[in-house]
């Protein structure tokens, strides 16, 4: 770290300080290596030519891998499954969960302590668990659905991965609304605009970026999830991670570091493409 | 009309009439109940009991977005992701006017406050009072019944503020449109309105013009808020059509114009004089005339008036304005004098357990600090 600007502390010359200084520096510098190691050993690894079946050792360095990095079906087949899934439990669980948020900071209800309370569970609950009692669910033909039974596959892993998502998106807009100045929507009512009008031309564009960071924290939860996907996928449906779990008892092709490469540049972008977004708008608006 | 939070009461059977074009003003410390009252105008809260009428029509069930009144709000509640010129056209927006219509309309109203410039520029790129005349556009545009003001130059530095009195008042006279307003400053209400209705606790005190108010208030508690009040307890001796004879202590006998009703002999009453109808002697004035003897506490010189504190025998506070120029050689602090008066100016009003202060408005802050109910939901 360099002293001066912003910082305020370019005036400490004592020794003493310094030191202190260098330690502060470099257990920050340990902290981001022992934080970004793993994930440059991932796209380190989609450039090696690997012996055998495992993409395990260095070998050499190549660009065959990324010169055909849809050759392995399945794998491909199960990034669009986990694709598809992260997509539509996402727009749902965004809506779900917004309005959830939106009754939650906005009104005072009965039940509502309780909501927030319930709310936690599925981010706190060991998610071995959640797994176990959704399959349970979805397979136990009297507990809520009539004396029918679910197939396992797209659709229960959807309906799980809504479940969670929803949870994640309440908690994170619910943390936005705080600051949310509810008085515009009583000017805008004072004004002639019914309560659908309202939210639409208001409340809601002015809540659109705390929805979209919610939205991507569902899709990346969701691309992500494992442990629950395991259990309701059923025997036929892989997702991402499903497939490559599945695999790494084979083989793990250099294919799968080339994919998650891919994944992580684009959640990079999309990250700081938001960010620069979120920051010009708050800037014109005015706000915070 | 009666609002309950609960247990509290925050509006008490408050009744009064506007009349269309009317520039009128609720005024009364926080937590008196006058924003409580205006959003039950507005249409953001029901009255528990009551009911309000625009042009004869019970509007009390009605929702805001069905009334045809407008608010402007204490912190103008613009919207942020809009321009101004989407500001001010969001209401006949929302109720579905042609376009033409309301591109002439927004143009006329940008023009009245004076903006015109500024009708891409959103609301953060704005100062105070620019924002202010955008609230105020938006919901005039409406040309509503009534518009409704929550304090709208609380926010505005006291310059700005002074300019803005006169600005709304034009404003109302250009367009003809009632406008109620929520103020806690009594300059202000005096200043800008036809009537003003004095509120505390829940209760409307007096509703009157400005002068009436001042001249003749109907109780202690207003005369204390608006202006400054020297007040004198006293016993009733005689009532006799509109003027009473009050003892004051050992101070003598007077007889003073009065508008409480059913006041008796024996009723304790508090005899109210204003700071510029005193005046100070030095030495004790001879009977008939009665003089209150006090020593002076302090001297403040305030351009056209010297503010001459004073305490009396009975360890009242009381204030006199006297002009500089008068030849009172020996006023210094210390001094003995006898506050005097005509009777004329005087006014009987029934004594209270709470007295409004006499004196400064940070004095008057003090005792309201005290008496705010601390409920919420009583103000916003």
């Amino acid at each position: 770290m360099r002293r001066g600007r912003g910082h305020g502390d370019g005036t400490v010359t004592s020794p003493a300080g310094r030191v202190g200084r260098v330690l502060v520096n470099l257990a920050a510098a340990g902290g981001l290596v022992y934080l970004f190691l793993p994930i440059f050993v991932i796209v380190l690894f989609s450039f090696n030519k690997p012996k055998g079946k495992f993409n395990a050792v260095w070998q050499e360095f190549t660009l065959e891998n990324w010169a055909d990095p849809f050759k392995n079906r399945p794998l491909v087949d199960a990034l669009y499954v986990s694709l598809r899934v992260a997509l539509i439990s996402m727009v749902v669980a965004t809506v779900l969960g917004t309005f959830v948020a939106l009754a939650l900071v906005r009104y005072r209800f009965r039940g509502g302590q309780i909501t927030n309370l319930l709310l936690v569970l599925p981010l706190t609950a060991p998610e071995i668990l959640l797994g176990a009692s959704l399959l349970t669910l979805f397979l136990e033909p009297h507990l809520v659905l009539a004396n029918r039974q679910f197939t396992l596959g797209f659709t229960t892993i959807v309906i799980a991965h809504i479940m969670f998502c929803v949870s994640y998106v309440a908690m994170t807009l619910k943390a936005r609304l705080r600051g949310f100045d509810w008085t515009l929507e009583d000017a805008a009512m004072d004004l002639g605009a019914g309560p659908i009008r309202t939210f639409l031309r208001v409340t809601l564009p002015l809540i659109t970026p705390g929805i979209l960071a919610a939205a991507l924290l569902s899709f990346a939860l969701s691309i992500d999830d494992f442990i629950i996907t395991y259990f309701v996928a059923g025997p036929d449906v892989k997702t991402f991670p499903l497939q490559i779990f599945g695999q790494s008892r084979t083989a793990t092709p250099p294919q799968i570091n080339v994919l998650a490469t891919m994944i992580l540049v684009g959640s990079v972008a999309v990250l700081a493409a938001g960010t620069w977004w979120g920051r010009r708008r708050a800037r014109r608006l005015g706000l915070r | 009309m009666t609002k309950r939070f609960g247990d509290f009461v925050a509006v008490d059977d408050a009744h009064f009439v506007i009349a269309r074009g009317e520039f009128f003003a609720m005024l009364g410390p926080s937590g008196c109940g006058k924003t409580t009252t205006l959003r039950m105008i507005a249409g953001f809260e029901r009255p528990t009991a009551g009911a309000i009428r625009l042009e004869g029509r019970d509007v009390s069930r009605v929702p805001p977005y069905r009334r045809d009144v407008n608010t402007v709000f204490q912190q103008y509640a613009l919207f942020p992701h809009l321009t101004v010129w989407d500001n001010v056209a969001f209401g006949l927006r929302a109720k579905r006017l042609p376009k033409g219509e309301i591109a002439v309309r927004v143009q006329q109203m940008l023009e009245i406050v004076r903006l015109t410039e500024l009708a891409n520029r959103r609301p953060a790129q704005l100062s105070g009072g620019q924002q202010q005349r955008v609230a105020l556009a938006r919901a005039l545009v409406n040309y509503p019944k009534a518009l409704l003001l929550d304090e709208p130059l609380a926010a505005l530095d006291l310059k700005l503020r002074q300019a803005m009195q006169l600005e709304l008042k034009r404003i109302q006279r250009e367009v003809g449109i009632t406008f109620i307003f929520v103020t806690h400053d009594q300059e202000e209400a005096l200043t800008m309105s036809d009537r003003i209705a004095v509120m505390s606790e829940g209760r409307v005190e007096q509703i009157g013009a400005p002068t009436e108010i001042y001249d003749s208030p109907a109780s202690v508690f207003v005369a204390g808020f608006i202006g400054q009040a020297n007040l004198f307890a006293g016993v009733v001796t005689r009532v006799g059509g509109d003027r009473a004879a009050v003892r004051l202590g050992t101070d003598g006998e007077l007889e003073a114009p009065t508008t409480t009703e059913g006041l008796k002999p024996g009723d304790a009453v508090a005899v109210m004089i204003r700071p510029e109808r005193a005046r100070l002697l030095t030495t004790e004035p001879a009977p008939p005339r009665v003089g209150v003897p006090g020593t002076v506490t302090d001297l403040t010189f305030q351009g056209p008036v010297l503010r001459v504190g004073m305490v009396t025998a009975a360890d009242e506070r009381v204030v006199a304005h006297v002009r500089p120029d008068e030849d009172l050689p020996l006023l210094r602090p210390g001094a003995r004098v006898w506050l005097t008066f005509e009777p004329d100016a005087a006014r009987v009003l029934r004594a209270r357990d709470r007295v409004a202060p006499v004196g400064d408005e940070r004095e008057i802050a003090e005792i309201e600090a005290l008496t705010v109910p601390r409920t919420a939901g009583g103000a916003r």
